[in-house]
């Protein structure tokens, strides 16, 4: 029943995923990637959420390396495209300064 | 005692799953948000919080009656990421984007794997006598599909960044039979799933492993540079199934659903680049591209013509519309900046500049508007091909800048071209077109193209950034006098 659910809630996903990309231009798409790079980092919840209650040195140093990768993606992931995005600019900033000298 | 454990720990749960429907939410308008430019900086604010409101809850949940060696060590681990990713985003420069790209997604392969692993151990342990029955097979279906997808996802992102940044060759590699042993190795994980779930043991495991792996490394390296745009966006959708399959492991929902997202839109985007190649996903993973290059480039086009770089800004001051197309050479070059200082001269002048860019243009989707908005280019002069294409006959002067395939006349004349049929930017009804290039050498493809030995084509060989500096030169030398 669980898996059910579960996989109902996968198709739903992927439809509002679908869905909400394909109205993004490709001007667009790197910070896109990057953004959705950083989203994805969501796995590190999967090792945070079994650390409390892993036994043993093996299970522990795998979920420490996964949690690092996973953050390093979302930290990375998320100041990446916000520093791409600052990058876009709809007038050169010379001519901002030209007009606003003159 | 044991009652207000447990009532508190549901009550934990419950604020947890109503966290995850927020972030869910919140991860829903940040891929909306970067739908357009005035939403896209908002976009990413909202990923932020959705992503702080998941990690609060999950931390809060997994820190509450867990060992404080355990706290100790999530701590360390989220400190230490954090400060890797930082230093990363910082430094990384806007030409190393579609490698660090890569990159993070072999992370996100890898956690997937870990994950994985780690609860394949679990039930070894006893963790889940909970699990019995048909749940307990569910649970090692669910082991066995995420560290696959996840291992795929790894070792194939890891190639990509290798091919990307220039350290192993791009062109495809080319094992015999190769499209039948990614068949079978897709076959033999079938098989091996099934048996891993009638008998789970630990050599099947790392079995998949490695199988997994060596299909990741040998998907992606025989694949050719001039398909990475589709490559990465392709990773980046395997990643996200790879986050889900984690999510269906650990019985998370918010896993479940951000992986089906990203999974989603991924896979859409690599549907999109391979439109605009006029070519099926099926052929690209296929790879192979550039193979019959060899017998095509034997035609013999006649001469080209060259230009120096004094008479092409001579061009260019006479004229009155100016379409540059960039390509990934512009990128290798470093030559975004002049080209920049270039647009900002000639517009200066009066004279129109517009940038007109291929959707595949580049080693990431995207990219050459990333490269120009980083040199100040303002946005809106830089068009996608549909938007610009049936104005180069009205333009002046066409600047090629590291661009070849994409501006290839041979896509849409030649039907017996290897690229025949795919959309290309019609630089070749222009009045006058002068191709920035280092030698006559043929693009990624492999593919010759006519476009150099056309009446109206001029060639400018040597380093684009250099030339570039070298016709903004001339451009402000011509000037100083007047």
């Amino acid at each position: 029943m669980d898996l059910v659910i579960q996989l109902t809630i996968l198709v739903l996903a992927a439809f509002v995923g679908i869905e909400v990309i394909s109205k993004i231009p490709n001007t667009l798409h790197t910070p896109l990637m990057s953004g959705t790079n950083a989203i994805h980092g969501i796995v590190v919840l999967g090792g945070l959420l079994v650390i409390g209650h892993a036994e043993g040195v093996l299970s522990k140093t795998i979920l420490v390396i996964a949690i690092i990768f996973g953050t390093i993606n979302v930290v990375g992931g998320f100041l990446v495209t916000d520093r791409m995005l600052g990058m876009f600019k709809r007038k050169p900033a010379v001519a901002e300064k030209a007009e606003g000298g003159s | 005692m044991t009652a207000t454990l447990i009532f508190g720990s549901i009550d934990t749960q419950s604020i947890a799953t109503a966290s995850y429907i927020v972030a869910a939410l919140l991860f829903i308008l940040s891929l909306a948000g970067l739908s357009r430019h005035e939403s896209a900086r908002q976009g990413v604010a909202f990923g932020i919080a959705g992503m702080a409101i998941a990690l609060a809850a999950t931390i809060a949940l997994a820190t509450e009656d867990a060992a404080t060696v355990a706290v100790v060590l999530l701590v360390v681990a989220v400190a230490i990421g954090a400060a890797i990713g930082l230093w990363r985003a910082r430094v990384v420069e806007m030409t190393g984007m579609p490698e660090l790209i890569a990159l993070l997604h072999s992370f996100v392969g890898l956690a997937a794997v870990l994950v994985g692993w780690n609860g394949y151990f679990a039930v070894e342990n006893g963790d889940h006598h909970d699990l019995v029955g048909s749940l307990l097979d569910i649970h090692h279906a669910e082991v066995f599909i995420g560290v696959f997808i996840g291992a795929v996802t790894f070792t194939g992102s890891i190639v990509a960044y290798l091919k990307l940044s220039a350290r192993i060759k791009s062109a495809p590699l080319m094992l015999p039979a190769k499209n039948w042993l990614n068949l079978g190795a897709l076959v033999a994980f079938v098989v091996l799933t099934v048996i891993f779930v009638i008998s789970p043991s630990l050599p099947l495991l790392i079995a998949v492993t490695v199988l997994a792996l060596a299909l990741g490394w040998h998907l992606v390296a025989s694949i050719g540079g001039g398909d990475m745009p589709v490559v990465v966006s392709m990773l980046n959708s395997y990643s996200g199934w790879a986050a889900a399959a984690s999510g269906f492991l650990l019985g998370n929902d918010l896993l479940i659903v951000t992986g089906a997202l990203v999974g989603s839109s991924g896979a859409y985007l690599s549907y999109i680049m391979c439109q605009a190649m006029n070519r099926s996903f099926i052929s690209v993973i296929a790879g192979g591209f550039g193979i019959e290059a060899a017998a095509a480039a034997d035609t013999d086009h006649g001469e080209h013509r060259e230009i120096d770089a004094a008479a092409a800004a001579e061009l260019l001051t006479e004229a009155s519309s100016v379409i540059i197309t960039p390509g990934y050479g512009m990128a290798v070059a470093q030559a975004q900046y002049p080209v920049a200082e270039l647009t900002r001269q000639l517009r200066d002048r009066g004279i129109e500049v517009r940038f007109g860019v291929h959707p595949v243009a580049g080693r990431l989707p995207g990219h050459m508007n990333v490269l120009l908005a980083e040199a100040k280019v303002p946005y809106d002069i830089v068009l996608e091909m549909d938007e610009i294409n049936d104005d180069f006959a009205d333009t002046d002067v066409v600047l090629v800048i590291g661009a070849n395939d994409t501006v290839n006349p041979a896509a849409t004349e030649d039907p017996g071209s290897p690229i025949a049929g795919m959309p290309v930017l019609r630089v070749w009804e222009a009045s006058n077109v002068i191709v920035f290039k280092r030698s006559m050498a043929s693009g990624y493809a492999g593919v010759q193209n006519p476009l150099f030995f056309r009446d109206n084509t001029q060639m400018l060989f040597g380093d684009a950034k250099a030339k570039v500096d070298e016709i903004v030169g001339a451009l402000v030398a011509e000037r100083v006098p007047a």
